[in-house]
């Protein structure tokens, strides 16, 4: 067995670069307040006038009330939940669809993969933010967080598409793919079984930094009102912060709350995708 | 000959990507469980418009023919291509009847130079820091650089911008709330005004756009720093301004060019959400408009502006790399 395959966790963790750890914390911090701590809320967080308006810090409330009678801490528990679902249902969906595409463009060759490498190239260099306004504007209201999450998985499969593909050009030329096709192997289970565990690792790093992009999206349009707007997430709560004036009124707990979380949690996940490219090119040993 | 070739490709590649995106943008609209129509007649009637149902069935009719909801899907796509040729956008819904195209050309100059400034000035200085931290990848103000750009880049745009508002127009009072624009004259007073105005939202595109141009820059010419041709310049006495010049600068700067057309897209989107938040008169502002007033006609003339605008910034991009990487040039 090679040694590698046995490495303990406290190996692995000693091999990562500084990046990487701190990146994974910072992760790890928000998965435990937006899927465990997310349990113990006390039901509907959106509801007006649940508690005294504009508390101050306390025990009771840790990030104090705002001027609706909402409790700060436990929107935003929600909203780092929901927005992380977001994230993770577009990353998982948008590099699934890539991969499979781009490893199937890449296998096919000639006419089929220039074609859908063309509209890779296309839909990347549109600009997405203004169609997605336009989307959302036109969905405003009913649209659900779901809807938006498969607006976004539009946008964001060709850049796994692209990458597939190229690393399918210089797999399908190896020994082990040919061996399998003399066999009599399908297209489809060669390109399940033979090749997607090479794609996977650099896979991890783009479905880290497509989380990254689809939160960020989802919070674009919700600052403009344009997601779910009953759905609370964390553009959504600046949304509503804006809108009743919190800025004016110095409420800097209410909007500034939901700012730093996606701040910290953007460079956390940043800080991921950058340390695990450098691990990666590491164990390589380049 | 070759060169013939590559621009006529090119000319091609940057028709069909505009072509590609109306598709997407026609079709996506179509498929949306949402009528305009009936979204824009009940905003009418929400804004105290009194209309018997009558008047309604005659106003349905004139939006549909209006809007190009007529006939079958296919005549209503090329319908659409038609008058996209002639850059005819329909008429506006929320200051009816303005055409929309003379709208956005009025907004179009406002967002132009505020991205065109921002992009180009972030790439420079973003590409020179980059390049002196990765050139000098062991000195304290490199990793310091690079932690900073780490903080900011992954930050969406406009909650940088949300930030520098709120220090820099409310906690401190230096810039106003609301740029305010006069009447264009070509006066140092109004150039000078409008730098002070839109100085917020050209900090926080700049922000952004420097920590990416100083973290990919800096990941090249690092690289670049270790091969041997750079060893052997040192060798041969060169100075380290030459090596870091025409080794390590020229040979990392090429990536940075495609990436720049990569780029723009993105950063038109960051320049609409800041316009948005800052209150500065460009398209992100009419797009705010737009947004309050189901103005579907205005909205679909931003995005093939936007589309337009974005593969053309690309395709010169791409035409000018020739000059800059004489491989391509010579071959």
């Amino acid at each position: 067995m090679n040694e590698g395959y046995r490495a303990s966790f406290s190996q692995i963790w000693k091999s990562m670069g500084a990046r990487l750890k701190i990146g994974l914390c910072i992760i790890a911090v928000f998965l435990i307040v937006g899927f465990v701590v997310y349990w113990f809320s006390p039901g509907d967080v959106m509801a007006l006038s649940t508690y005294k308006r504009n508390q101050p810090i306390s025990w009771e409330h840790p990030l104090g009330t705002n001027r609706q009678g909402q409790d700060i801490f436990w929107l935003l528990v929600e909203s780092i939940h929901n927005s992380m679902v977001v994230g993770v249902v577009v990353a998982v969906a948008a590099t699934v669809i890539g991969v499979l595409i781009g490893l199937f463009s890449g296998f096919v060759g000639g006419a089929v993969d220039r074609v859908i490498m063309f509209i890779c190239d296309s839909i990347i260099v549109i600009p997405s933010l203004p169609i997605l306004i336009l989307m959302g504007s036109m969905l405003r209201g009913r649209a659900s967080l779901m809807m938006i999450a498969g607006i976004l998985i539009l946008f964001n499969w060709p850049w796994p598409a692209r990458q597939a593909r190229s690393m399918a050009l210089t797999i399908r030329e190896r020994e082990f793919v040919n061996t399998a096709r003399f066999s009599g192997e399908g297209l489809f289970k060669i390109v399940c079984v033979e090749i997607v565990p090479h794609v996977l690792s650099w896979a991890m790093a783009n479905f880290v930094n497509t989380v990254l992009v689809a939160i960020g999206s989802e919070a674009s349009l919700a600052v403009l009102g344009l997601s779910s707007t009953t759905t609370p997430t964390l553009g959504n709560m600046i949304y509503w912060a804006r809108q009743y004036q919190a800025i004016m009124l110095k409420q800097w707990v209410w909007i500034g709350s939901p700012v730093l979380a996606t701040s910290i949690m953007f460079i956390g996940l940043f800080l991921t995708y950058t340390g695990y490219n450098e691990y990666v090119a590491k164990k390589r040993g380049r | 000959m070759r060169l013939a070739k590559f621009v006529l490709s090119r000319i091609l590649i940057w028709f069909l990507t505009i072509l590609v995106g109306i598709t997407v943008v026609f079709f996506l609209q179509r498929m949306m469980p949402s009528d305009p129509i009936n979204n824009m007649i009940s905003k009418m009637l929400g804004m105290g418009t009194t209309m018997t149902p009558e008047e309604i069935e005659v106003m349905r009719e004139s939006l549909a023919k209006q809007y190009g909801l007529t006939g079958s899907l296919f005549e209503q796509y090329l319908d659409m291509l038609r008058r996209l040729v002639h850059f005819d956008f329909g008429l506006s819904i929320a200051n009816y009847p303005t055409p929309v195209a003379q709208m956005i050309g009025q907004a179009l100059p406002y967002t132009v130079c505020l991205l065109l400034t921002t992009t180009v000035l972030s790439w420079i200085i973003g590409n020179a820091i980059g390049l002196l931290a990765g050139f000098k990848k062991d000195k304290w103000y490199s990793k310091a650089l690079e932690t900073v750009s780490m903080c900011i880049y992954p930050t969406p745009y406009f909650m940088v911008a949300l930030v520098i508002m709120i220090l820099m127009a409310y906690v401190k009072q230096w810039f106003p709330l609301v740029p305010a624009f006069d009447e264009f004259t070509f006066t140092w007073e109004w150039f000078s005004d409008a730098i002070y105005n839109s100085f917020m939202p050209a900090l926080s595109l700049m922000l952004v756009g420097t920590g990416w141009w100083i973290i990919s820059m800096k990941a090249l010419s690092s690289n670049v720093a270790e091969e041997e041709y750079v060893n052997y310049g040192r060798m041969k006495g060169l100075t380290e301004a030459t090596i870091g010049y025409r080794y390590v600068f020229r040979n990392s700067i090429l990536s940075q060019v495609t990436a720049l057309a990569l780029h723009i897209g993105g950063a038109f989107g960051g320049s609409l959400m800041c316009e948005i938040i800052f209150g500065y008169p460009g398209v992100g502002q009419m797009v705010n408009t737009a947004i309050n007033n189901s103005d579907y006609n205005l909205l679909t003339g931003v995005i093939f502006i936007s589309i337009f605008a974005v593969a053309t910034a690309t395709l010169l991009i791409d035409l000018l790399y020739p000059l800059i990487d004489p491989r391509i040039r010579n071959s």
